[in-house]
Parts: C-alpha cells; sequence; structure tokens
C-alpha cells in the first residue's frame, strides 16, 4: 500500500504540509482557511476568494490573471467552499505542470507558489478597498451562483433537507452564504474582512507532488508569513433530540420527486466507534451492494438511485434517492425496514466482509488522487486530532456485529424531506 | 505483445491483439494502489440500424437499447455482479455512450479475480423476460430524473435541433415508451451482433505486471469458442450539413435561463490522425475564442451575460459532430446573438495572433498532463481514440504541429450560420 508521508511544518501564522510522491505528473497546491460558520460572515467568506481569483495587483484584470495562468502551461486555479461541522472552510486550488515532462525547463513549482501568494498577498485594491468594479462583478455572480442550487432538484432537495433539519443551528447556512446578504456588502466591509480572515482564521498550505519538503519550505517562507494566532474554536450546538420526526413535503414542477431523508448519529470525526460508524452506512446505503440499493432499486425497482451518506464532522447522516410520487409511502416504508434490520443486527458476516473489503478499497483508491489524499489528512485539521490513514483502516476492521449494533441504537431519524410535484399538474 | 515507449511522458504502453480480435493494452503505473480497467465495445446509442449477426436485412431496434442491455448485462442466474465485484474489495459500474458501451472495475486488491469476473460477465449474458421487465422501472426512474435536469435537456435539445436524422438526436436512455418495447429477445440479438471481442477494447491501468496479466487474458479467452466475426453492417440515414432547427426554447422550473450555441461540424467521415489534428485544432480555435484569457469572456462576464456556469466544448465521432458554447445567463437571446458574432467574426483574417496561439496550446498541454493523472481518463480516453484509429499519446505533438494558419482555415470552413442552432431553456412562470 502506498499511504503517502505527510511532512507538517509549523510556519509563520500558517502550517505547510508536504506529501513528496512521483505519482503524478503535475504539482498540486492547496491553500485552506478555516473559521466558525456564521450567518454573520458567511455571505463575506464566499465573496471573499472569488474576489481574489478574479485580479490582484500584479495582474489588474481576470484577462491578464489567466493569460499569465495559461503561460505556466494551463496552470488551473479554483476555489471551493466546504462546511465541515460548524466550520466553514475556504480553498484556492492550483495545478500546475510538472516540468520534467516538458520539453521547457521553467521551474513550475516557485512559479505556481509566486502566484499563489500574489493572489493571497497583493490584492487589487485602491483607498483601502478592492477594486469597486471587481467586486461589483462577483457580488452578481455570487448571487447566481446561489440561485441556481435552486435549478438543480437534487442538490436542492439536499440543500432543503439541511435547512429543515438543521433549523437555527450555523449548519443550516449553505457554503455560497445567504442571496438577501450579498447587496449589503461593500468593497470596503469585504477588504476589512479580509484583513481579519488573514489573521484568525486556521491556515494550512498543502503540496504534493514530486518535490522535497526542504525546498518547499524555503520558498514558502519567503513568500507568505502572517500573524501568529490561535485558531477561534466553534461551539458546538446542543440540539435536542425530536418527539417526533419532522415531515416537511414541497411541492414543485417536477416530474420525479425527491426523498431525502435526514438523521442524527451523535457520532463525530474522532470519536471511538467513528469508523464503525463508517461500517455501518456501507452495509445500510453506501454501496451498491448494500441494503437501500438492493431493496429499494433492485427488488423494488423504485429508484434508479438510492443510498447513504455521512457527514462525519456534524454526526449526520443523509439518505436520497429519486422515485416517482406515489411511491412515496412504499419508499419510506422500505428505508424505515432497512434501518430496523440494522438495529437488529440483521445483517450477514458475509456482508460486513464484504462491506470492510469495498470501504478499504474506496480509502486506498481516496488516497490515489492529490485532492482525496488532502481530503482525508484535512479531517486532522479540523478536529485537532492525529489520525493516520494506517489508523482509518486498521480502526475500520476492528468493526464487529455488537459494535455496529451499538452504533445503530444511537442514531435518531430527525427529518424526511419530500421534494413532491403537485397533483394539479399530474 | 508489443512494447510502446512514450519518452516524454515517462509511460510505457503494452498491446496484444487476442486470437478472437479482442485488443487488449496495459499501462503499468508505479506507486498507484489502485488498478482500473474497462472492456468497452464499439456499440452505442447511435448503432440502432444494423444487420443482426446471421441475419440478412436491416433491423431498427427501439430507442435506448444499447443503455439497457449494460444495465441488464449485471443480472446473471445466480445473482447480481455487483455483488461479486464488492466480495472483492471492488468498485464496479458501466457507462454507455452514443458510440461506445464500458464496463469497468477499479480495486486495490484481488486484482486477477476481478479482471476475471470483468471479462466474463461481460462475455455470458443471460437475459430473462420477468428481469427486463423489471428493470424498466429502475431506467424509467433514470429518465425521470434526466427529464427534470435542465442542463441536460438544454444539451439534447441543441443536438436535436443540430440534428435532422442521424440518431444521435435520440437521449441514449430512450424514452419511457421507447424502452416498454425492449424484450430479452432483443437484448440477445444486440448483445451477439456487437460483442464479439474484435469489436471490443480492454484496457488495464494500475500497478500491474504486463506479463502476467497477458498471459491471463490471453488464457481466459483462448478458453472461449468464438467464431469469426462477419464485418458489422450499420446505417444512417443522408444527413443535411446545415442545422436541422434554427431555435428552440424549452420552459421548466428554473429560475435562470439557459442558452447554448451549437455549430454542427464538418469532417464527421474523418478518423485518425486526420479527425486529431480536426478535434484538437478545433478545441483550441474555440479556446482562443472564448477562454477565461480572451477578451471575448472578459466582455460577455463584464455586461453581466455570463457566470461561472459558462463553458465549451467540442465532440466529433464518425457520422456526427458539435460545437456547445454557453451557460446560465440573465438574457439568453442577447447571448446567443453575442456569441454568434464572436463565432462569425473568427472568420475574419487576422482574428488570431501567433502569441495567442502559442499560449493556447500551452494551456492544452498542460491540461493533458493534468487528465493523464487519472487512470480513468486515460482507459476511457484511450479507448475512445483507438476506436476511431486515433492514439491519445499523440495529443501533445498534433497540438505543437497546429499553426495560425490550421485555425484560421478551420474556422473559415466550419463556422457559418446555417451550421448555428440555439436552444435555450427559460422559466416557465415567465
Amino acid at each position: 500500500m502506498d499511504a503517502a508521508t505527510e511532512k507538517i511544518t509549523k510556519m509563520q501564522g500558517y502550517k505547510l504540509h508536504v506529501i513528496e510522491t512521483d505519482k503524478y505528473k503535475t504539482n498540486t497546491l492547496v491553500w485552506r482557511m478555516k473559521a466558525p460558520l456564521t450567518k454573520e460572515d458567511v455571505t463575506k467568506r464566499a465573496l471573499l476568494p472569488q474576489v481574489l481569483q478574479s485580479s490582484s495587483a500584479k495582474y489588474p484584470t481576470t484577462t491578464t490573471l489567466r493569460a499569465h495562468l495559461d503561460d505556466l502551461y494551463g496552470a488551473n486555479l479554483f476555489v471551493d467552499l466546504a462546511k465541515k461541522g460548524e466550520y466553514h472552510i475556504i480553498s484556492f486550488l492550483i495545478e500546475i505542470a510538472n516540468e520534467k515532462f516538458l520539453n521547457d525547463p521553467t521551474t513550475l513549482l516557485k512559479k505556481g507558489l509566486e502566484f499563489l501568494a500574489e493572489i493571497l498577498n497583493n490584492p487589487n485594491i485602491s483607498e483601502n478597498k478592492f477594486d469597486q468594479e471587481t467586486v461589483d462583478k462577483e457580488k452578481r455572480t455570487l448571487k447566481q451562483r446561489i440561485q441556481s442550487v435552486y435549478d438543480d432538484k437534487m442538490r436542492y432537495s439536499n440543500v432543503r433537507l439541511i435547512e429543515e433539519m438543521c433549523k437555527g443551528e450555523p449548519y443550516a447556512l449553505q457554503v455560497n452564504g445567504e442571496a438577501e446578504a450579498v447587496d449589503a456588502i461593500t468593497s470596503k466591509d469585504l477588504y476589512d474582512y479580509y484583513k481579519k480572515a488573514f489573521s484568525e482564521d486556521e491556515l494550512d498550505l498543502y503540496v504534493v507532488g514530486d518535490v522535497k519538503a526542504d525546498e518547499v519550505k524555503e520558498i514558502a517562507a519567503g513568500l507568505l508569513q502572517f500573524e501568529d494566532r490561535t485558531p477561534k474554536k466553534a461551539p458546538y450546538p446542543i440540539v435536542q433530540k425530536r418527539s417526533e420526526v419532522n415531515i416537511v413535503k414541497e411541492e414543485q414542477d417536477v416530474k420525479q420527486g425527491k426523498l431525502n431523508i435526514g438523521y442524527r448519529t451523535n457520532i463525530k470525526f474522532g470519536d471511538p466507534d467513528y469508523f464503525t460508524l463508517q461500517v455501518f452506512n456501507g452495509i445500510f446505503g453506501g454501496f451498491s451492494h448494500s441494503k437501500l440499493f438492493i431493496n429499494v432499486r433492485e427488488k423494488a425497482s423504485l429508484a434508479y438511485y438510492a443510498a447513504s451518506r455521512l457527514e462525519s464532522h456534524k454526526g449526520l447522516m443523509m439518505v436520497m434517492s429519486g422515485i416517482d410520487i406515489k411511491n412515496y409511502d412504499q419508499a419510506v416504508g422500505i428505508i424505515h425496514e432497512q434501518m430496523e434490520a440494522m438495529r437488529k443486527g440483521d445483517f450477514t458476516d458475509e456482508e460486513l466482509a464484504q462491506t470492510k473489503a469495498v470501504i478499504r478499497n474506496q480509502i486506498l483508491e481516496t488516497i490515489d488522487t492529490s485532492r482525496g489524499l488532502l481530503e482525508i489528512l484535512y479531517h486532522n485539521v479540523v478536529t485537532d486530532k492525529d489520525i493516520k490513514i494506517d489508523d482509518w483502516l486498521s480502526e475500520m476492521e476492528k468493526a464487529t456485529k455488537e459494535d455496529i449494533v451499538a452504533v445503530a441504537a444511537k442514531i435518531d431519524l430527525d427529518t424526511i424531506y419530500f421534494l413532491t410535484g403537485s397533483e394539479a399538474e399530474r | 505483445m508489443e512494447q510502446i515507449m512514450f519518452e516524454q511522458l515517462k509511460e510505457e504502453l503494452y498491446h496484444e491483439k487476442m486470437a478472437n480480435g479482442l485488443n487488449v493494452y496495459i499501462l503499468p503505473k508505479k506507486g498507484f494502489n489502485k488498478t482500473y480497467a474497462t472492456f468497452t465495445t464499439k456499440y452505442g446509442s447511435v448503432d440502432n440500424t444494423f444487420i443482426p449477426l446471421g441475419k440478412s436485412e436491416f433491423v431498427k431496434v427501439p430507442d435506448g437499447i444499447a443503455h439497457f442491455l449494460e444495465h441488464k448485462l449485471f443480472e446473471k442466474e445466480d445473482g447480481d455482479v455487483f455483488q461479486q465485484f464488492s466480495k472483492q474489495g471492488a468498485s464496479a459500474n458501466a457507462f454507455t455512450s452514443f458510440t461506445r458501451t464500458a464496463y469497468l472495475f477499479s480495486s486495490t486488491a484481488d486484482v486477477e479475480k476481478n479482471l476475471e469476473t470483468l471479462i466474463d460477465f461481460v462475455q455470458s449474458p443471460y437475459f430473462s423476460e420477468k428481469t427486463v421487465e423489471k428493470e424498466k422501472g429502475i431506467i424509467g426512474q433514470e429518465i425521470t430524473m434526466y427529464d427534470d435536469n435542465p442542463d441536460w435537456r438544454l444539451y439534447f435539445g441543441l443536438i436535436e435541433n443540430l440534428y435532422q436524422n442521424h440518431p444521435v438526436r435520440i437521449d441514449i436512455a430512450g424514452t419511457i415508451e421507447s424502452i416498454s418495447h425492449i424484450t430479452k429477445d432483443w437484448l440477445y440479438e444486440c448483445y451477439h451482433t456487437f460483442y464479439h471481442p474484435s469489436n471490443m477494447l480492454l484496457f488495464i491501468v494500475g500497478p500491474v505486471d504486463p506479463d502476467k496479466m497477458m498471459n491471463q487474458i490471453r488464457e481466459n479467452q483462448a478458453k472461449k469458442d468464438y467464431k469469426d466475426m462477419p464485418e458489422i453492417k450499420r446505417k444512417f440515414e443522408e444527413e443535411p450539413v446545415h442545422a436541422a432547427e434554427k431555435k428552440q426554447v424549452l420552459k421548466m422550473n428554473v429560475q435562470t435561463p439557459k442558452c447554448l450555441v451549437g455549430i454542427k461540424a464538418l469532417h464527421v467521415d474523418q478518423t485518425g490522425s486526420d479527425m486529431l489534428k480536426n478535434e484538437l485544432t478545433m478545441n483550441v480555435l474555440l479556446d482562443l475564442l472564448f477562454g477565461k484569457s480572451s477578451d471575448h469572456y472578459y466582455q460577455l462576464y463584464n455586461d453581466g451575460l455570463v457566470d461561472d456556469s459558462f463553458s465549451y466544448d467540442y465532440t466529433q465521432e464518425q457520422g456526427f459532430g458539435f460545437a456547445m458554447i454557453g451557460g446560465d445567463t440573465k438574457d439568453p437571446n442577447l447571448l446567443a446573438e453575442r456569441i454568434e458574432t464572436i463565432l462569425l467574426n473568427a472568420k475574419n483574417k487576422g482574428s488570431f495572433t501567433e502569441e495567442q496561439l502559442e499560449r493556447a496550446k500551452k494551456k492544452k498541454i498542460g491540461a493533458f498532463l493534468r487528465a493523464i493523472n487519472s487512470p480513468e481518463y486515460i482507459a476511457n480516453q484511450f479507448t475512445r481514440y483507438a476506436f476511431n484509429e486515433m492514439n491519445l499519446f499523440d495529443v501533445v505533438p498534433t497540438l505543437e504541429g497546429i499553426s495560425v494558419g490550421n485555425v484560421e482555415s478551420l474556422a473559415e470552413e466550419v463556422i457559418a450560420e446555417e451550421r448555428f442552432s440555439v436552444c435555450q431553456v427559460i422559466p416557465n412562470k415567465s
């Protein structure tokens, strides 16, 4: 097995993580910024990276900035937002060719890091605010991005489930923030927030590729320096168990109903039974041999997809399926039966062994890609733990039937959300 | 077994054509955990009129049958092949495109066993009336899912506009009505016609020993009794060069309008290096006109006509092809007009400079390196290229050979109003 080693160095204001590997034709640079998820900041956090990546002092228009990236053999730059538990995470990702595969000896890694530093350190500002034109354009695009969730019904129903399930908790917020909050953000506000984020967020730089950790450290130290900080911890909201299941049905003009069911697992990454929960999810709905796929799709022919997934840092499990509107009761009934079977330990040793084999495979495949590897390693930053990839594998292997039944007993059904067609149009 | 080296990319590829005609390629990848294998037949949704094996008359099969067959091949008398793969720690899947049906697995252990399972399940069909009927419910939901997806509807709406007769205009999954006509006999007829090893390609990429693996495949195939296969006879109706419809507007439950402009391709009879050069030149042309470092993109973004959903793409296969440009927009009519104007102006001499072309080529070369980090990309694209008599690893040298003159003459030739079409999705409440 190739479970790459991560070399972590404390730098000025951030941590540098280097993974040396010669598997790839490119080098990957990821800059991550983590802060508690709050209604007040989330929209600014969605806008900020878009403004930073669209121009800088040296490249004052998107056209000049992108032309520079094209010249660096089409280095690709994009930003990504995520919620991990009660935290909001901004990522800047640059993937740049490794020159040893080119007929051109330019040292691209250094140029990539210089470019990253340029967009983080030298934004396009005048008089202590971001360039007005850039901010206006990116505000327009952000509103568009928030609105577009509505048009993708699979995403929409997933977002709506979380909104209904976590009402009143920060987690109900969307990664892109709130459409109503966009207009009020001025370029001065955003610039102030930029300074705040770079002095308070937890910052991490990941570099993966055929690189030398010492060299990367030297280059990074010269380019990126910030004040030292103690990252803020997000308070974990106390959630009362519901006395009865929250059922939400929403009517829209859709042909297929989207059924999304949310459970509180009461288990988070870093808890002793977290890896058992992974195995639980694998038997229940994570794969094409799982109970949901077999019973909702293969046996009852009700759906094309029927699966479950975990939100590891929030302690949620979400089931999703697309079904004919008239089959709501039958589908919900079958899903409840599968959960009941899990609680009773109604699964074979073979299902257990099969699930472990597939999870092991999934983890090993994930770390074959630089981004997948970073996702797994970043769990440790979110929870301030040091769990190695080997631990993921060995802990998961240990899960017994009794452990899984014990995990099942902790899982509470919370909310059933159904996006349904309107009767009049049927 | 032949060995092919790619010095610049530091890759080596192994190839052998089996006695029954099956082409096998193995690309060892050191340092990776995962082995990824695809077993692909040159048979997709467009192959709907052909002479079945052992018959003499053309038949037209129900829409969506290639995709239906893909689903059903996983089912065997003693259960589901997905189960078999997951017991062996593998993850299996399949997909059907216009021109190909691919079966695949990835695994980090038990690779020989999984490879055996892949080859054997694809080469032993088992269809029954009962399971065929049951699948109609599942695929029915797959079709309904796409019906609610505005981007899918927009994409197929545009192809429908561009093509008058060619079956590329038919949704790959068919319709609920068309799949209702599918029977087990139809499935066997398609299977026997298109799943002969000589119409297929097996590609394996991962930390494997090519000699051992090639031996395993050779032995596996030698055990099976395949007769020589006559050439497959497909039929396609005559297709005009111009777009069938100028415009189509779909009303859907969306908040943001969408607009795609399409160009119907020329030279769709090409194969081999001509096709590769044409395809890459077309991609470079689109990059020059609409890439993020282009003035046009800057103007469109500044004017609020496009957002980050804006994209462009070129598809070319034997018998059909199209370029598509567009995305979400507040003003779908104005966006269509602007894209068409940009395209028509590109025919003017002096539209492209040497410097812009060099930059676009560098960008493409970098993107290619990024892409070949992915075993999935290598296996799937290599197969597609091979079916069109091209070589994936010729991409970089071919790109390097593109001149400003090539781009100009392609623009001059392919861009024509009669080959344009527009498809829009607009909110049904407006």
